[in-house]
């Protein structure tokens, strides 16, 4: 990131974490300060996601409270601003980054599974909500992406590069499209793993 | 912080360049000092914005706070007998005209259109089509009271502070701003102005139409071709309009009326006149708008109407024939491309600037020429010579090429001793900027600007791109 920011001059760098919304409006002024220094706001992309490893028997709170702190809770303090802005002015895209992970409870990581399903589904209330303000939101539901939450995981298939990731996800919000698979193909596989009764999804090995 | 329910996106009037920003629209003095305090506070600068009906960006101060002055649209004095009248900076010329119209007063300098604010004219110091004997709207200014980034007000004199004066006019909003502005109106003796069409079918022509009919013209203004080429490049159509003296109209109380004044509301007796840009839409493109040119040359040529009577309003406020006429350019909007070249360049730069524009194959759609006179303003556009307005549609596909080519029209401009406006600026770059304004005047005016606002509260986005 900062190398990013020292190669161009249009790139600036914040940290904040995305679990610290409790502070008196820290997130809104934060926002604030970044628009202003932006110029403007015409897309956000909300990226951060955690996938702490668990194994089959371990119900660990502290783990699961930060997935879902990181995952939704983040997401709505900053994604909640956003959308106040982009009604006001009515224009702008909301990209949010959910995963495929959140269209069924599967066994190995619960906490994750259901940030995901949270996240999406609060993404679309954000469209149901904005788009009649010509604001555009964007789900973007991510099978396996060769990064560090992956890396050394059993189980990946159809692995892709993120950087071939950021470019799909780009043109999902040039294109303004509703829900994107990346890859597409994972659209149909979630579609009939969504058919599968859950007395016998409960006996798979996913 | 700032609230985010002020938040408003905003554009230039050409529609080409927006922004978002924090609008404040105070009604009070107290409530202009007030939004100040508050930009002080949040580490916010301050943009000023009457209408909006810049051009370009100088209006406009992205992510910052705006302060929009249409509330402060009270008429504060007035007196029939002397024609000097006191207003708060927010009233528009619509407004002034309309309300003094029937003592028999008629504003001494306007701009094609009638919506601008009197604070936003005086920080552009604007001309009209009369420019070469009213000078710009700041020479008929007595006074006005100003407050600067302190909070301090102060009344500036034309007569008792005539540097500050001529320094603070025209200075786009970059001191400080206007809080009330006394000006002395024109008297007419009628409604109508006597108006006569001539045609010109080149350039050389419209110049030597311009010279035999200016010493007895009160406005004039040509309308030129932009797509016409080889001996017919720059063939124009050419309005004069003059006042009526006393008596030469049998019924003055009648066409001094404000309803004798105001355009028709349909355009040809049919299309209702908010509707008629978007029949203008299918035309604002390269066949379309030469078609239309074409035959607004020929119709004068061939026309019956070459002398006729018609009323201030209609005469002076063209662009407010067809309202939202900006949208029939589509999404994009437009510039409008204007400088001002000193006499003995003007000819020969106009026809390198419109053949320039036809090599490369983007032509104004819309093409203006008036005659200008020099004045004492620090920061004035004007020169005694000629201006140029070139409308450009701007597209996604466009528009980088159409910046390069106004840096190249730019290089004509600066190598004639020419000078540009910013009340119509988009494009011009810092470089051109300073090599026009010059640096003594520029020294004198960042000078004031550390005076008056030494904090540098005031920005706008033209003055980030130029200063």
């Amino acid at each position: 990131m900062e190398e990013l920011a020292r190669d161009t001059s249009r790139a600036f760098v914040y940290e904040a974490d995305v679990r610290n919304f409790d502070g008196n409006g820290e997130v809104a002024l934060l926002f604030q300060r970044i628009t202003h220094d932006l110029g403007g706001l015409d897309l956000i992309i909300y990226a951060a996601g955690i996938l702490p490893a668990i194994d089959e028997h371990e119900y660990n709170f502290e783990k699961d409270r930060a997935t879902l702190e990181t995952n939704l809770l983040g997401a709505v303090a900053w994604l909640n601003e956003a959308a106040t802005r982009f009604e006001q002015v009515h224009g702008g895209t909301i990209v949010g980054i959910s995963s495929v992970a959140g269209e069924r409870g599967r066994r190995g990581s619960p906490a994750y599974g259901a940030s995901k399903a949270g996240f999406s589904s609060y993404l679309e209330s954000l469209r149901n909500r904005l788009s009649r303000y010509g604001v555009r939101v964007v789900t973007i539901k991510p099978g396996f992406i060769d990064t560090e939450m992956t890396r050394g995981k059993p189980g990946l298939f159809w692995l892709i590069s993120a950087q071939d990731a950021a470019t799909y996800i780009l043109r999902a919000a040039e294109r303004g499209t509703g829900t994107a698979y990346i890859p597409a193909r994972w659209r149909l596989v979630t579609g009939l793993l969504k058919m599968i009764p859950s007395f016998i999804f409960r006996h798979l090995p996913v | 912080m700032l609230p985010v329910e002020r938040l408003e996106r905003l554009k230039g009037w050409g529609g080409a360049v927006d922004a978002t920003a924090y609008v404040y629209r105070p009604s009070t003095v107290e409530q202009l000092r007030e939004a100040i305090s508050t930009a002080r506070e949040t580490g916010h600068t301050i943009t000023f914005r009457g209408a909006g009906r810049s051009y370009g960006d100088a209006s406009l101060g992205r992510e910052n706070i705006v302060i929009d002055f249409t509330r402060m649209n009270r008429i504060l004095a007035w007196d029939p007998k002397s024609g000097i009248i006191t207003c708060e900076p927010g009233v528009t010329i619509k407004q002034l005209w309309e309300y003094t119209i029937e003592d028999g007063w008629w504003p001494p300098v306007v701009p094609g259109t009638m919506f601008p604010t009197l604070g936003g004219v005086l920080a552009m110091n604007i001309h009209g089509k009369n420019n070469f004997n009213a000078g710009t709207i700041g020479e008929h200014v007595c006074a006005f009271e100003f407050l600067a980034a302190s909070g301090a007000e102060f009344h500036v004199g034309r007569e008792t502070d005539a540097d500050l004066f001529h320094s603070i006019v025209g200075s786009f909003g970059m001191l400080g701003c206007f809080t009330s502005i006394t000006l002395k109106l024109k008297k007419v003796y009628s409604g109508d102005l006597d108006v006569k069409v001539f045609v010109a079918k080149n350039l050389h022509k419209l110049f030597e139409i311009f010279y035999r009919e200016l010493p007895h013209s009160d406005y004039l203004v040509g309308w030129i071709d932009g797509f016409a080429r080889g001996s017919g490049l720059g063939r124009a159509v050419i309005h004069r309009a003059n006042y009526l003296g006393p008596g030469v109209d049998p019924t003055p109380a009648k066409t001094l009326r404000v309803p004798h004044q105001n355009l028709p509301e349909t355009i040809a007796g049919i299309v209702p006149k908010s509707m008629v840009w978007l029949f203008l839409r299918p035309f604002t493109n390269r066949l379309g708008m030469a078609v239309v040119n074409t035959a607004k040359y020929w119709s004068a040529v061939i026309g019956p109407r070459k002398q006729f009577r018609q009323a201030h309003a209609a005469f002076a406020f063209l662009l407010d024939y067809v309202p939202d006429w900006k949208k029939s350019y589509g999404s994009g909007g437009l510039v409008q491309y204007q400088s001002f070249i000193p006499q003995e360049h003007a000819e020969e730069t106009f026809r390198q600037q419109l053949e320039l524009c036809q090599k490369e194959d983007l032509v104004p759609l819309l093409a203006v020429f008036k005659r200008h006179r020099q004045d004492s303003f620090l920061m004035t556009h004007a020169v005694d010579g000629f201006s140029l307005a070139l409308d450009f549609k701007v597209t996604e596909e466009n528009r980088s090429k159409l910046w390069a080519l106004t840096e190249r029209l730019n290089a004509l401009v600066l190598s004639a001793g020419g000078r540009f406006y910013m009340a119509k600026d988009a494009t011009l770059t810092r470089e051109a900027f300073r090599s026009f304004i010059g640096e003594k005047a520029l020294h004198t005016f960042l000078e004031l600007k550390r005076r008056f606002d030494p904090q540098g509260l005031f920005e706008t986005e033209l003055s980030r791109r130029l200063l």
